[in-house]
C-alpha cells in the first residue's frame, strides 16, 4: 500500500513542479511586466519604475526569481492583491469555505440523485425509463450552465418568488463567522430564520453547479452497472435465489460504484470551473467570483496565486481518490 | 443469371464471392443510421451550418444596426410583438432572429478554428511522443498531465489572463485545454497501432519515419480522433459561450451567443426572449455535436459493431 503511494505521488510531483512554473511564467507572460500593470494606465515615472523593479527584484535572472517565488509560495507568501493590498491566500482563506459548502452541496445533490438514476436507468435497460434518464442526463450534460442558472432564477425567483436571487444569506441576519460555511454558522448563531435563509440562498446555486456532475454520474452508473450486471458472480447471485434487492444492492452497485469514485473524483475539477460561472451569477462571494473579478481589474497576483492554489487543490484531491481506488480496489496496486 | 453455366455450384460460389464488399463509407451511413439520436444530431448540425454559411441571405436585418424607436420588442406573437423582429429586440434595439443566426456563424466558426488546431497540434505531438519515446515521451505526457490539473473552464480564464479577452484570444484559449485530450488519444492509439503487423511490414520495406507516423499509423488511428473531434466541437461551442458570458471572449457588438446573455441577468423580470432565446441556441447546438459523436463513435468503434 505504502508503495503503491509513493508511486502516485512519484507522478504528482513532476506535475505539481509544472504547475509552479506555468503559473510563475504566467506573470511574465503577460504583455508589459507586472510593474507596469500595477501602474495603470498613467505610467509612472523612472525612477519609481526602476526601484519597484528592484523592490520585487524583477531584475534577477529567472531561475532565481523561479526559485524566490516558489520558496515565498512554500511559506504560504503569494503576494498582495494590487487592488485591495491584502495577502493573497488571506483573500483566497476567507473564500474558499463559501466554494467548499457550495461544491459540497451540489456534489451531495448530484450523488443523491445521479447514482439511483442510473442505476434505475440500467436494471430497466431499453425501456421508456432508461431512455428518460439519458435524454434528460445528455440535455444536462450539453447545457451551458450559466443560461440554466439563469433559467433557474427566471422560474423560482421571478416566476414563483421561492428563492433569492443572489448572496449567500438575507442582509438582516449576520451570523458571527465561526466555520465560513453559511449552513453552520447561522445554526451556531441561533438567530431564528438565519438556518432557513442560508438554505433557501444555497438551493438554486446547488441544482446550477450540481447539474453536470448529475448527468455524468447518472451516465457513468448505467454504463457500470450495465457492465457489472453481465458478469459471473451476478448470476451466480441470482442462480443461488438471493432476492433482486439483494442481488443488485450488495452484488451489483458495490462493484459498479469503484469506476464511479474515480468519476466523483474527476468532478472536482469540474466543480471549481463550473462555480467560476455560477458564483459569478448569483454574487456568491466564493474563489470563482474573486478570479473572474482579478481578471476584469487585471490584478495578476490573484490570477496567479488563485491558479496555483485551485491547481494544488485538484492535484490534492485526486490523489486522495486515487488512493482511495486503491483502497476499494486492491487489483489497482499491483498492476503497472 | 439464368444462363446454364450459373447453376454450376462452383461459378455460383465464385460470383458470391465477387460481390464487393459495401464500401467504409456505407458501411459507416448503415451502422450510423441505426442510432436515430445521431440522425436528429447530424440533422442539427447540417441545419446549424446552412445557417451559418447563408447568414447575410437568411437574417432578416443587420446583426449589429440598433433600433433605436424598437428597444425590448417581444417575438411577434406576444402582445406588443411586431412581424419586422420576428423573435423580438434585445435592450438596444437589436434583432434578435438576426444576432442569433449570426451567432450560428461565431459559435461554429470558433468550434472548427479551436478543434482544427488543437487536432493537428495534438496528432503532431502525440505521434511524436509514441514514435520517440523516452525522455521527449515523458517531457510531453508531463506537459499535457499539468495542463489536465487545471480545470478547463480556468485554464481558459488563465491563458486569457495572459492574452488579453477577445474573440481570437478565446479560441486559442479553447485549443489549448482541448489540446491534452488529443495528444493521449494520438499517443494511446498510435502506440497500440506500432505493435502490429503491418507496421512492421511497412518499417522492413524501408518507409521513413515522418511515412510511418502520417501515411502508414495515422489512418488507422484517426476513427476515434474523428469522435473525440466532434465531441471537442460541443464543448468548444460551449466554452467559448461560457468565455462570452464572463466577457473573456467575444466583445460586444459581436453577436456571439454567450456574451448576448452575458447582460440579461437584468432584464430577467422585463423580457424573457432576450434571457432564453440564446441560451437555447447553445443548448441545441452541444446538443446536436454530442449526438453526432456519440453516434459516430457507435458506428466507429468495431468493439460495439454486431
Amino acid at each position: 500500500m505504502i508503495s503503491y503511494i509513493l508511486r502516485r505521488l512519484g507522478v504528482v510531483l513532476p506535475t505539481f513542479i509544472g504547475i509552479t512554473v506555468l503559473v510563475f511564467a504566467l506573470i511574465h507572460m503577460i504583455p508589459g511586466d507586472p510593474v507596469e500593470a500595477m501602474s495603470g494606465e498613467r505610467g509612472m515615472e523612472p525612477e519609481r519604475y526602476a526601484r519597484l523593479i528592484a523592490e520585487y527584484g524583477l531584475d534577477r535572472p529567472l531561475p532565481v526569481q523561479y526559485a524566490d517565488y516558489v520558496f515565498k509560495a512554500a511559506h504560504g507568501n503569494l503576494g498582495r492583491s494590487i487592488v485591495t493590498q491584502e495577502s493573497v491566500l488571506t483573500e483566497f482563506v476567507d473564500r474558499f469555505p463559501a466554494t467548499l459548502e457550495l461544491s459540497a452541496c451540489a456534489i451531495v445533490f448530484a450523488l443523491c440523485l445521479g447514482i439511483p438514476a442510473g442505476m434505475i436507468a440500467a436494471l430497466k435497460r431499453n425501456t421508456p425509463v432508461d431512455y428518460g434518464v439519458m435524454g434528460v442526463s445528455l440535455a444536462g450534460y450539453s447545457m451551458p450552465i450559466f443560461w440554466w442558472a439563469l433559467l433557474l432564477i427566471l422560474f423560482f425567483s421571478v416566476h414563483l418568488g421561492w428563492t433569492p436571487v443572489s448572496g449567500r444569506i438575507a442582509i438582516e441576519y449576520d451570523p458571527v463567522r465561526v466555520t465560513g460555511l453559511m449552513l453552520i454558522d447561522s445554526l451556531l448563531s441561533g438567530e431564528e430564520g438565519a438556518f432557513a435563509s442560508a438554505v433557501s440562498h444555497l438551493i438554486l446555486p446547488t441544482i446550477a453547479l450540481g447539474t453536470i456532475p448529475l448527468a455524468t454520474l447518472a451516465r457513468m452508473t448505467r454504463s457500470a452497472m450495465l457492465e457489472v450486471l453481465g458478469e459471473d458472480y451476478v448470476r451466480a447471485a441470482r442462480a443461488r435465489g438471493l432476492s433482486p434487492l439483494r442481488v443488485v444492492g450488495r452484488h451489483a452497485l458495490r462493484n459498479a460504484l469503484i469506476p464511479v469514485v474515480t468519476v466523483i473524483g474527476l468532478q472536482v475539477g469540474t466543480l471549481l470551473a463550473g462555480a467560476i460561472l455560477t458564483e459569478t451569477i448569483f454574487s456568491w462571494p466564493g474563489i470563482g467570483k474573486w478570479m473572474v473579478e482579478a481578471i476584469h481589474r487585471r490584478d495578476y497576483p490573484v490570477v496567479q496565486g488563485g491558479i496555483l492554489l485551485s491547481a494544488t487543490l485538484v492535484i490534492f484531491v485526486n490523489l486522495i481518490v486515487d488512493v482511495l481506488y486503491g483502497v476499494i480496489n486492491p487489483r489497482i496496486r499491483h498492476t503497472r | 443469371m439464368t444462363t446454364p453455366t450459373s447453376s454450376n455450384p462452383a461459378a455460383a460460389s465464385e460470383e458470391f464471392q465477387l460481390t464487393a464488399p459495401p464500401s467504409p463509407l456505407r458501411e459507416l451511413w448503415r451502422d450510423f443510421r441505426r442510432n436515430k439520436g445521431a440522425v436528429v444530431g447530424l440533422a442539427l448540425v447540417i441545419t446549424y451550418l446552412l445557417l451559418a454559411i447563408f447568414a447575410n441571405v437568411v437574417a432578416p436585418h443587420s446583426p449589429i444596426e440598433q433600433y433605436r424607436d424598437a428597444i425590448l420588442t417581444p417575438p411577434s406573437w406576444e402582445e406588443g410583438g411586431s412581424l419586422d423582429f420576428l423573435l423580438g429586440t434585445d435592450a438596444v434595439g437589436r434583432d434578435m432572429l438576426s444576432r442569433l443566426i449570426f451567432g450560428t456563424r461565431l459559435s461554429l466558426s470558433i468550434g472548427l478554428i479551436s478543434v482544427t488546431l488543437s487536432l493537428s497540434i495534438g496528432i503532431v505531438l502525440g505521434l511524436t511522443a509514441a514514435f520517440a519515446g523516452g525522455k521527449i515521451e515523458t517531457a510531453i505526457m508531463r506537459l499535457m498531465d499539468v495542463l489536465l490539473a487545471l480545470p478547463s473552464l480556468l485554464l481558459a480564464v488563465a491563458v486569457i489572463a495572459i492574452l488579453g479577452p477577445g474573440l481570437a484570444n478565446a479560441m486559442y484559449a479553447i485549443a489549448i485545454v482541448r489540446l491534452p485530450g488529443f495528444v493521449r488519444l494520438t499517443r494511446a492509439t498510435a502506440i497500440s497501432e506500432l505493435s502490429k503487423d503491418y507496421v512492421l511490414a511497412s518499417r522492413i520495406a524501408g518507409a521513413g519515419k515522418l511515412r510511418l507516423m502520417f501515411i502508414t499509423v495515422l489512418p488507422n488511428c484517426l476513427a476515434p480522433l474523428i469522435v473525440q473531434a466532434t465531441l471537442g466541437f460541443s464543448t468548444a461551442i460551449l466554452d467559448a459561450a461560457a468565455l462570452g458570458f464572463l466577457g473573456l471572449g467575444a466583445q460586444p457588438p459581436t453577436p456571439e451567443w454567450g456574451s448576448m446573455l452575458s447582460g440579461a441577468l437584468e432584464f430577467i423580470q422585463r423580457a424573457w426572449w432576450v434571457v432564453s432565446l440564446p441560451g437555447i441556441a447553445i443548448l441545441f447546438a452541444v446538443l446536436a455535436f454530442n449526438l453526432m459523436g456519440d453516434g459516430l463513435r457507435d458506428a466507429l468503434d468495431p468493439k460495439l459493431k454486431r
